[in-house]
Formats: structure tokens, C-alpha cells, sequence
């Protein structure tokens, strides 16, 4: 059946002409790569599984003993390691929510004739071109109390956007919605795009209001497009690192990449770790499960 | 296609031949160690080296926050780019147990280094387990927690009145942990753009513990036995609790912005005119008397680490020790340098170009110690010096510091006590895990 699908060679074709069938042609384009994906993600997937299992540590030269589940257990019932899940989740919540509002918005003033509209939508994507650690990097600065420019703009005096323990999470969320809001409005302005004219002027000739017509025809039009933004940010958001880790150290802003990349390399606690990165892997994979469940739906509709 | 084959093999014979003679030419050894003055101090030393002998030596650095991580990678995958790793006090446990380190008690004892060296360093950056008489490392950069501060506010005629007139005694350099907090409350003065103090507040490496140990060795409260691995009653002791309390207070008076400061920040705390006294190691102090990277330089002072109420006087020690990588393949050549590196004219060379020696006979010369501003404080801390604990779990150690007593310092949650009872409970839970002192 699988061999069907393949287009049959054109006989005067050089590769027919080395006497290569068309198997052959498939198998040395599959063949590395997948043996590509073995030995980069399938492979060290499945030794750190086995990693999870033992009390082995990278640092020392002593043999890894099976200890069983013991390190699931102890990271499931240790009160830091659910108060980093509960940071993360609140920071996927207000990051992707943000991004979502002001990308969607942008694209729609954006959606319609108006000079230099190109130039203005590639100005508008540069922060995600930029590097994580380099927005990180400025944004401290930007929120410096003694002589960031955002406390000077806003008149907020000395302000501590980073060392406030309850403000710290938030400035890192709004960084996040500064850089990739720009991603979410890329996404809905091709999906804007795309929503036929003519529902427009039928809605028009109905005299429809605008809330009305937002309602009923752009977003349920835009809407699978937006899912596929809310994924791809979701997913990210969860595995923040870089820009959490240079902006702030607050434990109310530790993320759970941040406390999983201390337990691997700086405690060197490499067994408990792994076990950690399989939680967060599940926990994403039952996330994006549920919203792929959801894009299916939408699609339908 | 044979044509092909012939130049294929021709090429890889080619880079063999370039590959192995590059190797067998260059004699040359690389050292690892952070990215900061020091390291470029022994770039020079190395320079010289190369001089005398013609093997190349390469100083290859890393900014502090990576350091560890960079290192402890390159040992566990037993890789050879380093032949030698200026490392941490507190690596000795993991680098000794781990089979990273060369064994240098041999050559330690072949050269007296026990008396050759100050005291202090030779127990905390060579030797591990402690009082075991095997040595990992060769002191190579002295350092403790010191104090700088604006000599040009503290002498202001005007200041000292009010100084006195306010608190009952003469404005100075703090005698002790009480004067310090007074001096840091009288000068923080938002308003005016102007704060008291600047401590260490960072919780991602061992920041927060060293600012927290100056208070706590010189309240005479200690982080726990380091023979037994008691810490009950150690770490969570009266004195500790007072010690926590006083370094709390201290917090109060740091400039806005200050929770997550480290030598970077409170040096800045001199140099941009934000504080009156700032803590940070002395290898940091040269940037301080030098007016380019400083304009407050000529008004800038420094003491050590003031005493606690009952008048015992610690401070925090930083430094390192200069380790062969066990992986290496030049482990004779490295043993050469070392060698060189514990002459007394090298020592004396080192210490002139800016390097902090250990060398006790240096330390205790009059031309060392009138050298700069800060050396005579220098050499008085390094005989006063305690450290954290070195065992190879000292990481996890070090996070549940931080996981403990930040909260408590920057966000307030809690009392002293509840902090260093649950801080203690984990180290306990933790030495147990590993069967110390059980």
C-alpha cells in the first residue's frame, strides 16, 4: 500500500539510470534521518528514563543505584517543587492570556489600509527576533529603580519591578507579552487575512454591529488559527528559562525550568532530575493534548 | 570513483598528519578559572612561564555565574581541556571524591606547603576531608569578605556632628556590628538619592551565604560541626538567630533594587555614589583604587569585617586553589608549572602583579602589606577566616540556604528562628541521604 504512494521514477531520470529503484530513493532519504532522531531525542529520551529510576549523580565516579520510584515520590510530595508548578502555570496563564489580547489587537488595527503598513509590521516583529538573553539583559535595565526608563516614564519613583516578591512574576510575564505578542499577531493577521471579504458585505447589507460581526465571523474564523498560536505559546511559556533566569532571582518568579536546571547542573542531582523532566514532559504533553483535542473541534465547526 | 577514493583518503591522511603535528609542536597547557581580574593577573604570570620554559600557557575563563556549571560539565564528561582548574573552596569534596582532582598530597608534603602557606588556606582550599592530610589543590588566590566604604562622608565635619549628636559616639569605621548598623541607618537617606549599605542578597550560587557567614562567624554562631555534621544547635542557635536578625536589619538600609546583588552590584554601590560602606571580596577591591573604573576612587576606604557583640571577628572566605584535572593528558607538564608557581620569587611576582598569594613569608613582608589600601586588612582577615562546608553536596547545601533564609530576608515571611529550624531540618535530611555522620 505504503509503496503506491510514491510517484514511480521517470525512466530517463540519472537516478534510474544507476539502476536505483524507487525504494531505494525513499530509503536513503528516510534512513538518516531517523537515525538522526534515535541518537539526538529517541535515545537520550530513553536513558534518562532509565536515569529517573536511580540516585545517580553526573559529579561523582559512584556506580547508579535503582532506587525505584523513590524519586518521584520525593519530588511529588516536596511543597517547593508544586509551588514552582503553581508559579509556572500562573505565568503560562497571564503570558499567553497577554499575548494573545495585544497580538490579536495589534493584528487588528493592522488588518485594514494604512500607509506603511509593511514597514510597520516588521518594525512590530523585531522582538521576537531578538535573542531571549538579550531582552532579558535590557529589560533589567529597563526596570532598574534607580535609572530604568520605565519608572521614569511612568513617574513611579523607585519602584522594584524585580525585587518586589509579588511584582517580580508580572515584569517577567511582561516581557514575555512584549517580545511575543508580535508571534500571536503574525499568526492572526494571516488568519484575518484569509476570512473572506464577501461575509463582510453581507454582514454590512444585514447592518450586523461590529461586536456582532467580530463575534459571528472574525473569531470563529480566526479561531483555529489563534489555537495553533495559543500551542506554540503555551508549550514556550511553560519552558521559559533564559529571560526568567536573568531578570530576577525571586523564589515567587522561580519557574520550574529554573528549579530543574539547579537540580541538574548545579546540584548535580542527575537521577532526581531526570525524574523531574519527565513530569514536566508529561504535564506539557497533557496540555497540548487537550488543546489539540480542542483545535479538532474548532476545525470541524 | 577509485580517483575519488584516493583523494578522499589522501585528505584525511592530510588533516591527520596537520592534526597530530599541531600536537606534538606546541607544548601547552590550559587553566580554567572565572572570568575576572585575577585570571587576567595570571594570564601575565603564565606569560612569563612561557618565557622561561616555552610552554604556552592559556588562561581560559568563564563569567562566574556559569563557572561551576561550565567546569563540573567538562569533569563529568572526563574531558581534557583543562589540564588545571583554579576551583572553588567549596569544589574540594566533589572534585577529590569524584575522581576529578589529582592526588597532590605527595608533592604537598615533597615541598612543605603545610608551612609555606597561610594556615587558613591550606585548610580550606587544599585539603579534604578535613584534618586528613590529603591535599587536592595548591592555594593560589587568597580572598575573604572585606568592607570598602566613602572616606569622604564619613569625614565631613558636618556628618560627624550630627553622628554623634544622634547616637552618643564618634562617626569611624565601624568597631563593631552594632556600629555598622547604625552608620548604614544614619547615612541611608532615599530623599536624597543616598543609602547605607550594600550587601549580599543574591540566592543563585553562594552569594547570600557568604554575605550571611560574616554575620554569623562574628556573632560566634557557627553553620554546624564539621567533623560530625551535627547542626542542631549550630545553625539554628541563639547566636545564629541574632545573627540573621542583625544581617536582616542591614537590608533595610541597601539602596532600592537591591535583591539579587553580588560583587558586580556592590561595587557599583561605591562607584556610582549609591551607599557609604559596601561588602564584597577583596580580589574585588583593586577596580576600587583604580580612577578609571572608579571616580570615587581617592575617596574610597576599607576595614574588615567588624566583630560581633561578644567581640569575636570572622570573616566570610572566598579564594581558590589551583587543581590538576585528572583527565588531562599533560599531567607531568602541569606538575612542572606547579613547581614553578610555589617559588618564593613566583609568589612574589604573583602578588605584585595583583594576584592575592598565600604565601605566608609575602603576606606577612612590609612591602606586601603597604602595597595598596586594603592589603594590611587583607593579610589581618586571612588569619580570621572560616568557610561553608566542602563536601561534594555542598550545592544542594547551598540552594536550601537560599531556599530558607531569602524569603525570610527579602520578603519578610516568618521569624530568624523558623528559618534556620526548618534550614537546619533540611541539611539534616540531606546529610542523611549521603550516610554523614550518622
Amino acid at each position: 500500500m505504503a509503496t503506491t504512494m510514491i510517484t514511480t521514477l521517470d525512466r530517463s531520470s540519472r537516478a534510474a539510470a544507476r539502476g536505483l529503484s524507487d525504494i531505494s530513493i525513499r530509503n536513503l532519504f528516510i534512513i538518516p534521518t531517523i537515525l538522526f532522531l534515535i541518537v539526538f531525542n529517541i535515545f537520550p529520551l530513553i536513558y534518562s528514563l532509565g536515569y529517573s529510576f536511580t540516585d545517580f549523580r553526573a559529579s561523582t565516579n559512584a556506580a547508579a543505584n535503582f532506587v525505584g520510584l523513590q524519586n518521584y515520590r520525593d519530588l511529588l510530595n516536596d511543597p517547593y517543587v508544586w509551588s514552582n508548578f503553581a508559579i509556572t502555570a500562573k505565568y503560562v496563564i497571564i503570558s499567553v492570556v497577554g499575548q494573545l489580547v495585544v497580538g490579536f489587537g495589534v493584528a487588528m488595527l493592522l488588518n485594514r489600509d494604512i500607509p506603511l503598513k509593511g514597514l510597520l509590521t516588521t518594525l512590530l516583529l523585531l522582538p521576537m527576533m531578538l535573542s531571549m538573553a538579550v531582552v532579558g539583559l535590557f529589560w533589567k535595565l529597563l526596570y532598574d529603580p534607580s535609572f530604568g526608563i520605565i519608572n521614569y516614564a511612568l513617574g513611579l519613583g523607585t519602584f522594584e519591578w524585580l525585587s518586589d516578591p509579588k511584582m517580580a512574576l508580572y515584569a517577567v510575564a511582561l516581557t514575555d507579552i512584549w517580545m511575543w505578542s508580535p508571534f500571536v499577531m503574525l499568526l492572526s493577521l494571516a488568519g484575518l487575512s484569509a476570512v473572506p471579504k464577501h461575509l463582510y458585505e453581507a454582514a454590512a447589507i444585514d447592518r450586523a454591529g461590529p461586536f456582532y460581526t467580530f463575534f459571528r465571523i472574525t473569531l470563529p474564523l480566526v479561531a483555529p488559527i489563534l489555537m495553533i498560536a495559543v500551542i506554540f505559546r503555551t508549550m514556550e511559556a511553560f519552558k521559559t528559562f533564559d529571560l526568567a533566569y536573568i531578570l530576577t532571582s525571586q523564589p515567587t518568579a522561580e519557574l520550574i525550568s529554573i528549579r530543574l536546571y539547579k537540580m541538574a547542573f548545579q546540584e548535580w542531582q542527575t537521577g532526581r532530575s531526570c525524574a523531574l523532566a519527565y513530569i514536566v514532559l508529561i504535564m506539557v504533553l497533557a496540555i497540548t493534548n487537550i488543546y489539540v483535542k480542542y483545535l479538532n473541534k474548532v476545525k470541524e465547526r | 570513483m577509485r580517483k575519488t577514493l584516493t583523494s578522499v583518503l589522501a585528505g584525511i591522511g592530510l588533516v591527520l598528519a596537520c592534526g597530530t603535528s599541531v600536537y606534538a609542536q606546541d607544548k601547552e597547557l590550559t587553566i580554567f578559572w572565572a572570568e575576572w581580574d585575577p585570571a587576567n593577573y595570571l594570564q601575565e604570570l603564565g606569560n612569563e612561564y612561557e618565557k622561561e620554559t616555552g610552554v604556552k600557557i592559556t588562561v581560559e575563563t568563564t563569567p562566574w555565574s556559569d563557572f561551576q556549571t561550565k567546569a563540573f560539565t567538562e569533569f563529568n564528561a572526563h574531558g581534557d581541556a583543562y589540564d588545571l582548574v583554579v576551583g572553588d573552596s567549596q569544589w574540594l569534596g566533589a572534585g577529590s571524591t569524584g575522581g576529578h582532582y589529582v592526588d597532590l598530597t605527595d608533592f604537598f608534603n615533597k615541598h612543605k606547603l603545610g608551612d609555606v602557606m597561610a594556615p587558613a588556606t591550606v585548610k580550606y582550599y587544599a585539603e579534604y576531608p578535613g584534618n586528613s592530610g590529603k591535599y587536592w589543590a595548591i592555594p593560589l588566590e587568597g580572598d575573604a569578605v572585606g568592607w570598602s566604604y566613602r572616606k569622604d562622608w564619613f569625614e565631613d565635619p558636618k556628618e560627624k556632628e550630627a553622628f554623634k549628636a544622634k547616637y552618643g559616639y564618634d562617626l569611624d569605621v565601624p568597631k563593631d556590628f552594632k556600629a555598622l548598623r547604625d552608620i548604614a541607618e544614619f547615612f541611608h537617606r532615599p530623599d536624597q538619592k543616598k543609602y547605607g549599605i550594600a550587601i549580599y542578597t543574591d540566592n543563585s550560587y553562594d552569594a547570600m551565604a557568604m554575605g550571611f557567614e560574616n554575620a554569623l562567624f562574628s556573632y560566634g554562631g557557627e553553620l554546624g560541626d564539621y567533623s560530625t555534621y551535627k547542626v542542631d544547635g549550630f545553625i539554628n542557635s541563639d547566636k545564629a538567630v541574632a545573627a540573621l536578625d542583625a544581617y536582616k536589619e542591614l537590608y533595610k538600609f541597601t539602596p532600592p533594587g537591591w535583591a539579587k546583588a553580588f560583587f558586580v552590584e556592590d561595587n557599583q554601590a561605591i562607584t556610582e555614589n549609591l551607599a557609604a560602606m559596601s561588602m564584597n571580596y577583596f580580589a574585588f577591591f583593586p577596580s576600587l583604587i583604580n580612577e578609571a573604573s572608579n571616580p570615587n576612587a581617592k575617596n574610597t576606604g576599607f576595614f574588615a569585617n567588624p566583630p560581633g557583640p561578644n567581640g569575636d571577628q570572622f570573616a566570610a572566605l572566598g579564594g581558590q586553589g589551583i587543581s590538576i584535572v585528572s583527565y588531562s593528558q599533560k599531567q607531568d607538564e602541569a606538575m612542572k608549572f606547579l613547581e614553578w608557581f610555589i617559588k618564593d620569587e613566583t609568589q612574589k611576582k604573583w602578588a605584585a602583579l595583583g594576584g592575592y598569594t598565600c604565601s605566608a613569608a609575602v603576606l606577612k613582608s612590609p612591602e606586601f602589606q603597604n602595597a595598596t589600601p586594603y592589603n594590611k586588612a587583607f593579610y589581618e582577615t586571612m588569619f580570621k577566616v572560616k568557610d561553608f562546608w566542602a563536601v561534594p553536596e555542598y550545592a544542594e547545601l547551598l540552594q536550601q540556604l537560599n531556599q530558607r533564609i531569602y524569603p525570610y530576608m527579602i520578603g519578610g515571611q516568618g521569624t530568624a528562628k523558623e528559618t534556620l529550624d526548618a534550614l537546619a531540618t533540611d541539611w539534616n535530611a540531606t546529610f542523611k541521604k549521603y550516610g554523614r555522620g550518622q
